[in-house]
Order: C-alpha cells, then structure tokens, then sequence
C-alpha cells in the first residue's frame, strides 16, 4: 500500500478506537485501502503476524462491530467510494463499499431508480458498514432490509483469497454464501464491492402524520394496519418526549401535545396509494387517533421526514449521553412491550424516549441521561438488559439492525442454545480459521476453535508501508 | 397428535448420531430428481407436515417442513394471506421448496424464496437440533443460518421447521398479452408480478389494486388475456427433461436466440429475473442448453432428466473452497445427501 495511507499516530489512533457505540477498544495501526488488492494486502499482512483486524466504513455501527478489540489493525473502506456502474436496464448498481448510502440515491435518482434500504443515518454511513450489519430503514419495511437488496458481492475473505459470493444471475450454484456475508459485521471478511438491486421510483407518494392521545392508541394502530394488510412503504412511531425535542429542534410541523404520533408512508401506482390513504386515515380514526394530516405538497412532505431523521440530533441538545437499544418483537406485542419498557425506565428513574420502525416491530428505546451523575450508567445497563429481556420474553430478538457487536455478544445465550451458539461457531470457523477478522464479536467467548491463543504482537514497524 | 419440532427431531438425531448414517429428506418428491442424485442407501427421512402457528396479525406462520404449499395456501388464503413460494406442484413440502431454493414465477415483484424465511430448525449432520434466524420480521441476531440453509438441498441440514413471512393477498390479479417487446414492457412499467416470454408470446401478471392493474397494463401496452404463461410451466411438467437456467437479466435475449436454434427445447424466460425454463422430451437437450447458458456466462441446474452422468451443476459449485469448509462445519462426515451437490 502506498505511502501515507497506513499511519499509527495517536491523535489517529484514538479516533479509530470506537465506533458510534458506548464501548471503546484500541487500534495499533490504521490503513486506508484503494483497491481490493490493496484490502488484500493489508489481510495477509495481518495474518502473517497474527494479528487482528477490523473492517470499518464510516464507524456510525452502534454496537462496537467496528470497535478494534486486542490493538487490532483497522482497514478503512472510506476512501474506496467509486460507484462503478449503474445499469438500468437490469436495474443494479455497482459499488465500492466506501459509497455513502445516500449518494448512491442521489446518483439514481434522477435516473428514476433509488436504492431502499435508508438507515436513519444514511448521510453518514456507508454501503460496506450497511453489508457488515445488514442495515435497516424506515422504507424496509415494504421493500425488505439490506440482504433482500444485494445481488453479488466481492469480498476479500479472511484467507486472503478474493471471491465473489452471489452473482448478477438470479441463482448462483452452490450455498448462498452472500446471504451469509451480509450482516457478518466484518467477521467473515471484507467486501471490496456490491452489487445491489435498484428499485424503480414510485410514481405516486404520500405522507401521513397521525397523532394521538396515548402509546397505546399509536401502537393499536400499527397492529391495526398490519393485521388489515396494509404495507406501509414506512411507519415510524415517536413518542411524546422525542416528538417535543425534535419539534424544538427543526420545527417539522409535529404536535407539541400529542403522546405519540406515526409517520406514514403510503406509494405506489395512484390507485392503490389512494386507497390506502383512505384505509390508514379509517384504521388512525378507529383506534383513536386525533388528528391525521396527508402531507399537502413535498416540502412539507420533507419537513416530515426531516423531523424524524433529525430525531438523535435534537437529543444531542437534551442531555449530554444518550443509549439506543435495539430489539424486536411481534407487531401484535407493541402495545404490551412498549408499556412494560416505560415502567423498567420509570423504575429505574432514566429518561426514555421511543422512536422506532413500528411497521415491522423494531423498538429503539432511547435512554438520555448525564454520564456525571454518580451511578447512572449502573441503571442505564440495568434497564437496557431488563429491555431486552422483556423483548426476548415476548418471543423477539436481540437486534433488528444495529447487530451484535461486542455490545449484545454476551447476551447472545438469551437467544440461542448452546448447540445454536457452537454451530454459529462452526459456520465463522468455517469462513476465518485463523480467528483474526474482527475477533470476539458477535459469538460470546467459548465457541470458536483455538480462541485462546488470539493474544496479538503489536504491529512491527515498517509493516504497512 | 403432538408434534412439536423437538419431538420430531428425537428421530431425526437419533439416525444421524450413527457412524454410518446416510440419509436424505424426503417431501413429496416433486424435485427428487433436481441436482445430482443421492448416493444410493440412503435411508429417507420424513419430516411431518402441520401447520404449527399462523398468526395473521403479524403475517407470519410457522410450519413444519413436510406441510404441502397447498396446505399452507390454503390456511393462509382464509385470512386473505399467502407465501408467494409458486412451486410449478404444490404438493410440493415447504422444506422441498427451502432446501432446492427454487423461487416462484412471481420473483420479479415478490422476489426469491429465500428472502421469506425468518427461522429455521434443522437437525445439522452433527446430530444437533439447531435453530438460526428468529421468528420476527426483522432481525440481525447471529449469523444468518436460514440463507445457507436455503438452495442447500438438504446438504447442510434436514428442515424441521420453518417461520415464513407472509404477505396480504392482492385484491386484484390479472393476465395480460402482447406482441411487444418483453424488454421494453419491462422497461415501461413499473411493478409487473411476473413478464414470462416463450420467445414468441409474453405473457404479464399484474397484481395490486384494481386502479393499479389498469395502470400498469396501460404503461405496457397490454391486452388482458385468459390464458396465461404459467401454464406454460405447467406444460413443462410432461417432458421429461427440464432444467433451470440462471443467467444475468440482459443475457436473457441473446441466451433465448441459441435456445431458439434448437427447435426441441421449450423455454420460457423470466424476464427481468434472468430464469429460464427449460424442458424437452429429446434426453440431449439440456447439453445444448446447457452449452446456451454458459455461453452467455450462465449455467443451468438439471431438474430432472438428462443424458446419463450428465451433472445436476456442470461446472461445480461457486468458490468450492469456502463452500467445503462450509459444508464441513454442519456436516464433517458427509452424512446428509451425500452426492447431491458436487462437494
Ligand atoms: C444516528 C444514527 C442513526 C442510525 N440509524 C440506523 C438505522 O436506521 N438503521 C440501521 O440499520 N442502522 C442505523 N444506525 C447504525 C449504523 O449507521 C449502521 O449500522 C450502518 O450500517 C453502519 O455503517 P458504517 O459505514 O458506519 O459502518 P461501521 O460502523 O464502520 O461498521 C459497521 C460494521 O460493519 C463492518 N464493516 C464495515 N465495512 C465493511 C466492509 N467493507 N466489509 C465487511 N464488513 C464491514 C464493521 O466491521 C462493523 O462490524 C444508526 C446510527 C446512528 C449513529
């Protein structure tokens, strides 16, 4: 790799030793690839001298995925943001994994294509981190979440060699070794470029506010929806606390006394978006909801979203900490988990906020507090673990999106068997020998071959020049 | 009867902790002869059929493998709901339909049968009950073991269980005509369910809101027809020699014209998907069609038929290395559908 673009000064350092998560580690060097020889390079490299590395894109991973654990050597995608093709006759593009996720619209766009999956921090991260976690968006719920939309990826496995796993073809010969890629966080290798599936713009699209008096009421409404076979393009609910915060915040036209409000996203062919606005504003009403405005015309279209995608910006401004959860559970549960995660934080006397992707039962509570204050993060992990067991006991999972990380690793057993966990196990052996592709997340301790003798030497000069 | 999977399973674990054990599942053997056939003495397991939780508000169902797509559509169509899994026979068992991965005639709008599968419980080679994924719509909990599990054919694991989503029914679905160009009608319109080309005819499905049909059909150019192109697939059942080819979607035209050169072959593409549907009654078709497909950097599975040794992949499969170690890691002696697919 080419002079400069590996560097290990401390001021560099620091600022790749955490992700947007809560748990920081530490890197011995860092390196910023151009190409997939170059990503290959840096893993041999690394396995030559055992030691560990760390895919990262943007670093906006909340669960510490990205996070270097035993001063492992962190690869940085960032500077590999071509977007190689874009074929819409077969309605693909091709991209390096640098890409940010929202200039591969912006790039589509105008060609009457977008790319669905739409993190929340879609400014910011990239289509490699997206790979890694499998990332989500407020559109997924109709359209599917990262998985469902990439076609074929190169990747540089953890053995060195590169690969293509999936194909432009529908069907490739052999295991879908793509599907298991996605959302690996950076465990099974690293993507050098995706191929992912453009969706064609929807003629027709229309934005419903709905507010109203309870939680429940919002989250009788979901079910509501769901269960009259009504698929939203998006629905994201927001509760009383953050609907204020972002209202102060950017102003996006929300109710200041509502106690929750849904944001609703209808498109389509012209027939059927009327209709289901028609449908959405009955099943609003019938499950008491006070008021439901169809955005009049696209910029107050876009104030809408941009409250809701402002939503942690604006909790910057309440208090200087904040945890994010992540879990999910059956849309027929919401009302009952909601209720039940508003007692843990009251119990445990932590500000909590609620802004999710209700439509597919994707809970975020949001805890802000003051890391100062003596004791608090004692009650914050005490009510994110009771959360994600009040998740688990209502027959959800531990993460809908963020991933696993280092964050949920430990918890990994309320989930999964001892058998599940040693096949999980297997399956990363199968793809990393070596255990040096982002050791130690994802599977708790104890179910890999030869985890022990994973201690790395640091990096020896002149390694990476 | 009581049949939960762990029940089911006790069988299951037991015939596979032999040394010896050789086994194949089995359903309703619809695609019994898709890939490569199973060494022979292989004992056959059956995994029962039921559907063991439907829970309509939250479109999802789970059921154990041997249930037919039948029986699930049925159960599923009473509250207005399906899995668009589209086996071309439905007695096929949903862990048939997961293990070949083979995705319905509806690809292009509803997309493939993997992208339907929340949960699986298999019994891996190891003896071991093993669930991956979970039964929520979303999640990214663990590696994603339902993905590998599907297009397997039974080599990783015997499917004992499966949680599906599920999605509302269309209230309208319509067959459509024309003459024009399947790839410009593609082009021209916007969510078409399915555009099927026998190289002659395309036939359109176009599903949604009554409004949406009439203006998708408009955008097309198309005229509503009373036959329609799945029946073509349907046909291909009576030849007894048929194969799927998979080729990138522009490779679809030029694939069709060497098709075309062999006036023995029945095909019909799946435009926009890049699936071909092959079938004759002349045993040394599919070598030709095969040559077709990987002449255009495709290939085809064999699902059924096909000159003696002819293999159910041609070239093997994609990154053989990895995919070994893969197959190693569920099941290190060989012991679920040995031959099957070339490992
Ligand atoms: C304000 C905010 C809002 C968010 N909203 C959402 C949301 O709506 N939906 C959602 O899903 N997430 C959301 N996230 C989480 C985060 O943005 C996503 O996880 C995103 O996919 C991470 O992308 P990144 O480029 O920052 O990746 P990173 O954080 O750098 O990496 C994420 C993981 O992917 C791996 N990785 C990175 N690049 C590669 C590569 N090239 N090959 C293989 N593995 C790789 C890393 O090792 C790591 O495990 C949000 C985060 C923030 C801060």
């Amino acid at each position: 790799m080419g002079q400069g673009r590996a560097r290990n000064e401390p001021l560099e350092l620091a600022l790749y030793s955490r992700d947007a998560g809560v748990q920081s580690g530490a890197a011995s060097a860092v390196c910023f690839p151009r190409s997939a020889d170059d990503v290959a390079s840096a893993v041999r490299a690394a396995t030559r001298h055992g030691i560990p590395y760390v895919a990262r894109g943007s670093g906006t991973g909340l669960a510490g995925g990205a996070t270097p654990l035993d001063d492992a050597l962190v690869i940085v995608t960032t500077q590999m943001n071509r977007v190689i093709a874009i074929d819409t006759h077969d309605q693909l593009a091709m991209v390096e994994p640098g890409v940010l996720n929202l200039d591969l619209s912006r790039h589509t766009r105008p060609l009457g294509f977008h790319y669905a999956p739409d993190p929340s921090s879609q400014q910011a991260c990239t289509i490699g981190g997206n790979v890694g976690t499998n990332a989500g968006g407020p559109h997924c719920l109709a359209s599917g979440v990262t998985s469902a939309h990439v076609l074929e990826i190169e990747v540089v496995l953890p053995t060195g060699e590169i690969a293509r796993l999936g194909s432009l073809a529908p069907d490739t010969p052999g295991y879908d070794l793509r599907g298991a890629f996605v959302g690996s966080e950076g465990t099974m290798g690293i993507c050098t470029q995706v191929a992912v599936r453009l969706m064609p713009n929807p003629p027709e699209v229309r934005t419903l506010l709905l507010d109203f008096m309870s939680v429940e009421a919002a989250g009788a409404t979901v079910s509501g929806l769901i269960a009259a076979g009504i698929v939203p393009a998006a629905l994201e609910m927001m509760d009383a606390e953050i609907t204020r915060a972002v209202e102060d915040f950017v102003g996006a036209g929300y109710p200041r006394d509502a106690a929750a409000v849904l944001l609703c996203e209808i498109d389509g062919l012209a027939g059927g978006v009327a209709y289901q606005v028609d449908a959405v504003r009955r099943i609003g009403y019938e499950h008491g909801a006070r008021n439901v405005r169809v955005a009049a015309n696209e910029a107050e279209r876009q104030l809408l979203w941009k409250g809701r995608k402002s939503a942690f910006g604006a909790i910057a401004r309440i208090a200087p900490d904040y945890y994010l959860h992540d879990a999910v559970v059956p849309r027929t549960k919401l009302v009952g988990v909601l209720e039940s995660i508003y007692a843990i934080a009251r119990e445990q006397q932590l500000t909590m906020m609620n802004v999710f992707h209700a439509g597919d039962g994707n809970l975020h509570p949001l805890i802000v507090f003051d890391g100062r204050e003596p004791g608090v993060w004692d009650r914050v992990h005490a009510a994110g673990s009771q959360i994600l067991r009040t998740c688990i006991d209502a027959g959800g999972v531990l993460s809908g999106e963020h991933g696993v990380g280092m964050e949920k690793r430990d918890l990994m057993p309320l989930q999964f068997s001892n058998d599940d966990l040693a096949a999980q196990g297997r399956l990363i052996d199968a793809f990393d020998p070596d255990g040096l592709a982002n050791p130690r997340k994802v599977l708790p301790s104890g179910w890999r071959c030869g985890e022990l003798n994973q201690r790395s030497a640091p990096v020896p000069e002149g390694t990476w020049i | 009867m009581d049949l939960t999977f762990e029940r089911i399973a006790v069988p299951i674990i037991e015939t596979l902790r032999g040394d010896d054990a050789r086994v194949v599942a089995h359903g309703s053997g619809t695609h019994a002869a898709t890939a490569n056939p199973v060494e022979f003495g292989c004992e056959e397991i059956r995994v029962p059929s039921g559907i063991v939780r439907h829970d309509p508000a939250d479109m999802t169902v789970t059921v154990l493998a041997g249930t037919t797509c039948r029986e699930l559509a049925d159960v599923l169509g009473e509250h207005g709901q399906e899995v668009p899994l589209d086996p071309a026979d439905d007695r096929a068992t949903i862990g048939g339909v997961l293990a070949c991965g083979l995705s319905g005639t509806r690809r292009l709008r509803l997309g493939p049968v993997r992208d339907a599968v929340l949960e699986v419980r298999v019994v891996d080679g190891n003896a071991t009950l093993i669930k991956g994924g979970g039964p929520v719509v979303k999640n990214v909990t663990g590696y994603d073991i339902p993905r590998l599990m599907v297009g397997s054919f039974g080599t990783l694991g015997v499917i004992v269980q499966a949680t599906l989503r599920c999605r509302p029914k269309a209230p309208s679905q319509r067959w459509y005509r024309t003459e024009r160009d399947p790839f410009a009608v593609r082009q021209a319109m916007f969510k078409p369910t399915s555009i099927l080309w026998n190289g002659h005819e395309t036939s359109v499905l176009i599903e949604g809101f009554e409004q949406d049909c009439d203006d998708e059909a408009a955008r097309g150019n198309l005229t509503e027809a009373a036959g329609n192109g799945s029946a073509w697939i349907f046909d291909a059942r009576s030849r007894s020699h048929r194969g799927r080819i998979s080729v990138r979607p522009t490779d679809v035209r030029a694939t069709m014209s060497r098709l075309a050169m062999d006036s023995s072959v029945h095909c019909v593409a799946e435009v926009g998907v890049g699936t071909i549907h092959v079938s004759s009654d002349d045993v040394e078709a599919l070598v030709r069609a095969r040559a077709a497909a990987v002449a255009e950097s495709g290939w085809l599975l064999r699902e059924s038929g096909g000159p003696l040794g002819f293999d159910g992949f041609g070239d093997g499969v994609a990154n053989s290395g990895l995919a070994g170690r893969v197959k190693s890691a569920f099941d290190p002696h060989g012991k679920l559908a040995p031959g099957r697919m070339p490992l």
